[in-house]
């Protein structure tokens, strides 16, 4: 029950996050961990950001909280890919989750939000705008 | 319906079993059961009784415990010897005068061993092999003693000389027969046998009637044989042979055997049909069963007899694989082949490499009847299956038994097997068992092994329960797959072996070179538990810190609710009071949940990310170091406190404990490692349940290896004996560097060593005896592990770069407003879902 209040306390979150639409500087690239992740505040909601130096330079965001433990934990995860598709791994209990889309691997019951991320110079930014689209919706 | 009284006399390894049977039965309650044991402990493991002496106590070996018997509601009565039946009133007298009425009555009283009737046999320091009293009594007299002599060269015989061997006396085994072993092996086999046991420097005097025992001149017997030759020695085991406990039936009238043994017939039941009998003291169609295998048969027939089910006994077979002394010897069936016309034979014999093989064919060369082994048992198996399920045998019987060199077939293709094919026999586990098992679901040998039970008895069929699996998966369509995981089409070994072979420092490298894509958290953890295993360079460098699992990135153990607890390293379990007040003060001011774990050390719970740097300056700063409790590594040494306090102990444990911990601290392995190393025999540390256990002897201290506690406990093997402090630092090193090279990964080495091929000897002969030449490598590797030590804290907190890490959000110091504790006991626990509802703002959520 508390999870699922806590899940949609998230989304009404991400919605009031999205419903600008503007590139946001959340930190530097200093801050970044390669081939790992950390947390970050966007507006009031905790993301999870992953910089992958060797998959182009890609910096994905999503947020930071794993509806399966309950806890801001995903940013701890470790980053890799199944058949090709970059994932995060919640470290508490393993699921798998797209950083392309979201969808959890193992749950089609179980989402993360996905936010648009880049490096503007030395700056991170997230789109203040779900990067949902498509994918996110063929996944639901 | 009022209950039966139902009474076992004998509580040994049959007896026991009988129990262990009824009690598993919808009718137990019908019973009520008194059991009779002469011996003052309550049933134990007479088939490893020469184990005594290599380290094993009574409670290693025992079978029941008096609180195992009293939750069956079974009344068990030690030192309690029956003496008389009386049929008619179906009573029965204790030694003591006690009267008890049965309505049903078990006879499991075993055997005697047989003391041939020698002038002398009854002097003093003239021994038997049967009880733990008597191994008491061989230890005992072995104290003053520096020779030994067991009479008989059977089965119990060469056990008995390994148990002389044991204590360190030179011994002799005198053998009427013109060979050893002369029920199991013929004359060639048994020459054989006789130059491998001399050479482990036993003698054998075979063809040796002994005619008298008298004073000894060095000794303190000697021994007079036939042609008036003499043997001197302080020590005589007689084992020549076993013979019925029948007395209390013979007295009342019951049918015996002309060489004695209650006769029973299919149902066991002797000639008086309220009683049955079981094991040894059993006489079936005019023989005795010398074995535990057919007396458990006669259990669970005796038990269908009382209970009304269909079992009965109909003979059992008396093939058996044994290592005596070292040396293997198997026999199979009619292995003298004189008991079927016509039979014919092939022989094998290598006295190069000391082998000797022989099949038994029938007289159309279709079945195989029998077989004898010496020197190398692992052809048994497949003959056994020929031999159990009556198979064609191939047009060139003697394939069976060349080496494969000399055009010796491959084993017995699991194809060929039927599906009653017994694969596991301790377990009763057959090919279909293990086949219905795979369709079932269970994907991989160790699913198979878990839901069956297979080869977690002696573990013999092990190689055999891998190839059904393998066949059967593969047969399915299933992959049989080593890789690690899809990005490396490479076992963990094999990928240990690239890392250190090659040189390869890092993630990248190897996948680059070897794999493919960017990796996954399966790969990942494993390849830097690797490359830590092999170079020990720092975790958190920036090309290790993304491989790690969230426990080493954060070098500290998350819990369910996303915090941290933190365990300093308290080298053997032993703290100063100053230091324990500082754990005191430091939980107390970061409002930590403190407990005390099983490592005999403290682990101080609820840290928010951001608190571990702080909490471990305050550590450090008072002199500790990092546990390593988050990492699949070496976590603690247990230890009792050994000879400086307690008035039992022999060896200081705490020393040891302390330099073992403070040798291998740090040292990262396929899954996580814990050591103890107890103070004397007692086992205060439970060293016989870790990884690696020291125990101390009087000599210095015994190796255990392999144990386990968690969720399939396995006690660990002895590995060596009587090490001093120096060899066994060596053997340990040697150990654990074999393990982490060749262990899969997050595989204990319990499972590693019950799944290695050749087992526990395979390792004593890699570690002991450097039979791969690996041993300098691996002395080198433990060395540079060892050499490149750091505490991972304090090398993070001198790095400030390294400590951006340990924060939740990288834009905002507040604390996670979703972490929240409440009380109980008088400390903090995380909040359940509920106490967060109302304990987390609605605007945080």
């Amino acid at each position: 029950m508390m999870t699922e209040t806590i899940s949609k306390a998230q989304q009404n979150r991400a919605d009031q996050f999205a419903a600008h639409e503007e590139w946001v500087t959340i930190g530097r690239r200093s801050d970044l961990i390669p081939g790992s992740g950390v947390g970050a505040l966007a507006g009031e909601l905790q993301i999870a950001l992953f910089w992958l130096p060797e998959l182009y330079d890609t910096l994905y965001a999503v947020t930071n909280y794993c509806p399966f433990s309950g806890v801001h934990l995903i940013a701890r995860g470790i980053v890799g890919d199944v058949g090709g598709e970059p994932v995060v791994a919640s470290p508490l209990y393993k699921q798998h989750f797209s950083l392309l889309d979201g969808r959890c691997l193992e749950d089609p019951e179980q989402k993360l939000q996905v936010f648009q991320a880049r490096f503007y110079r030395d700056e991170i930014q997230v789109l203040q705008r779900r990067a949902s689209g498509k994918k996110a919706r063929a996944a639901a | 319906m009022s209950k039966q009284t139902l009474i076992v006399i004998g509580n040994g390894m049959v007896g026991h079993h009988f129990l262990e049977q009824l009690a598993d039965h919808p009718d137990r309650d019908c019973y009520e059961v008194i059991v009779l044991g002469e011996e003052r402990h309550a049933a134990y493991d007479r088939v490893h009784l020469s184990e005594y002496f290599q380290g094993s106590n009574a409670a290693d070996l025992a079978l029941g415990t008096t609180e195992q018997y009293a939750a069956w509601g079974v009344d068990l009565r030690l030192n309690a010897q029956a003496v008389s039946l009386d049929r008619d009133r179906q009573t029965l007298m204790l030694a003591d005068g006690t009267e008890l009425q049965w309505d049903q009555l078990v006879l499991a009283t075993g055997s005697y061993p047989f003391v041939p009737p020698i002038p002398g046999n009854d002097r003093e320091h003239c021994l038997v092999y049967r009880t733990l009293d008597d191994l008491d009594a061989i230890r005992q007299s072995a104290q003053d003693a520096t020779t030994g002599v067991v009479v008989g060269g059977g089965l119990l015989g060469l056990e008995a000389a390994n148990a002389l061997k044991g204590l360190d006396l030179d011994t002799a085994v005198v053998e009427f027969a013109p060979r050893l072993m002369p029920m199991q092996v013929d004359a060639e086999g048994g020459l054989l046998l006789r130059q491998k046991i001399e050479a482990l420097g036993v003698q054998v005097l075979t063809d040796r009637a002994t005619q008298r025992i008298e004073d000894g001149e060095a000794s303190r017997h000697r021994m007079v044989f036939q042609d008036d030759r003499v043997l001197e020695t302080d020590l005589i085991v007689f084992s020549a042979g076993i013979r019925p406990r029948d007395e209390l039936a013979r007295e009342a009238g019951l049918e015996v055997g002309e060489r004695g043994g209650v006769v029973i017939d299919d149902q066991c039941r002797t000639s008086d049909p309220s009683i049955l009998a079981i094991g040894e003291v059993a006489l079936w169609k005019n023989s005795i069963f010398g074995l535990v295998g057919p007396g458990y048969q006669m259990a669970k027939a005796a038990l269908a007899t009382l209970t009304g089910d269909n079992l009965a006994f109909a003979g059992a077979d008396m093939s058996t694989k044994l290592k005596l002394l070292g040396v293997d010897v198997g026999s199979i069936g009619d292995a003298h082949g004189d008991q079927k016309p016509g039979a014919k034979l092939y022989r094998y014999l290598d006295e190069v490499s000391q082998q000797y093989r022989k099949l038994v064919v029938s007289a159309d060369g279709r079945r195989l009847l029998g077989a004898m082994l010496v020197g190398d048992n692992s052809y048994y198996d497949t003959l056994m299956q020929y031999y159990s399920n009556d198979l064609d045998l191939p047009s060139k019987p003697e394939s069976l038994i060349l080496p494969a060199s000399e055009g010796g077939s491959p084993a017995l293709g699991i194809d060929a097997l039927p599906e009653t094919a017994t694969i596991c026999s301790c377990h009763n586990v057959s090919k279909g068992d293990i086949v219905q098992c795979i369709h079932d679901g269970k994907a991989s040998l160790g699913e198979v092994k878990d839901a069956t039970r297979a080869a977690s008895g002696c573990g013999g069929c092990a190689a055999q329960l891998k190839d059904v699996v393998d066949h059967e998966m593969a047969a399915l369509g299933m992959e049989v797959s080593n890789d690690i995981c899809e990005h490396f089409a490479y076992s963990r070994q094999e990928l240990e072996h690239l890392v250190r072979v090659e040189g390869i420092r890092d993630f990248h490298t190897l996948r680059e070179r070897y794999g493919k894509g960017l990796g996954c958290d399966i790969c990942k953890p494993a390849v830097a538990s690797i490359l830590a295993s092999v170079w020990n360079d720092y975790v958190l460098e920036d090309q290790h810190v993304g491989l790690q699992d969230t426990n080493d990135t954060f070098l500290a153990n998350m819990q369910k609710d996303g915090t941290f607890s933190v365990v300093p390293r308290v080298a053997g379990g032993e703290i100063t009071p100053d230091r324990l007040i500082v754990l005191g003060e430091v939980a107390r001011d970061f409002n930590l949940y403190t407990k005390i774990t099983g490592g005999q050390r403290i682990d101080l719970f609820g840290a928010k990310l951001n608190e571990l740097p702080v909490i471990w300056q305050r550590l450090v700063d008072a002199g500790f170091e990092t546990g390593h409790a988050y990492g699949k590594s070496v976590r603690t040494v247990k230890s009792c406190v050994g000879s400086t306090w307690c008035r039992y102990g022999v060896q200081d444990s705490v020393q040891l404990a302390i330099d073992l911990e403070n040798r291998y601290k740090g040292v990262r392995a396929p899954h996580k490692l814990k050591l103890a190393v107890s103070g004397c025999t007692r086992e205060c540390a439970e060293a016989q349940s870790k990884d690696v256990g020291v125990i101390a002897t009087e000599n210095g201290w015994n190796l255990f290896v392999a144990g386990n506690g968690g969720m399939r406990p396995r006690h660990a093997d002895l590995f060596a004996t009587d090490l001093d402090t120096q060899t066994l630092i060596r053997t340990i090193d040697r150990f654990l560097m074999f393990y982490i090279r060749t262990a899969d990964r997050l595989q204990r080495t319990a499972r590693w060593l019950e799944n290695l091929d050749g087992g526990l000897e395979y390792v004593q002969d890699v570690i002991l005896n450097d039979a791969l030449g690996i041993n300098k490598d691996l002395d080198q590797q433990m060395a540079r592990l060892i050499e490149h030590y750091q505490c991972e804290w304090k090398t993070t907190l001198e790095s400030p770069e390294r400590l951006k890490r340990f924060r939740q959000l990288i834009n905002d110091d507040s604390d996670d407003p979703n972490v929240v504790f409440v009380e109980e006991r008088g400390q903090i626990r995380p909040a359940n879902q509920q106490e967060r509802a109302k304990l987390i703002p609605a605007s945080n959520l």
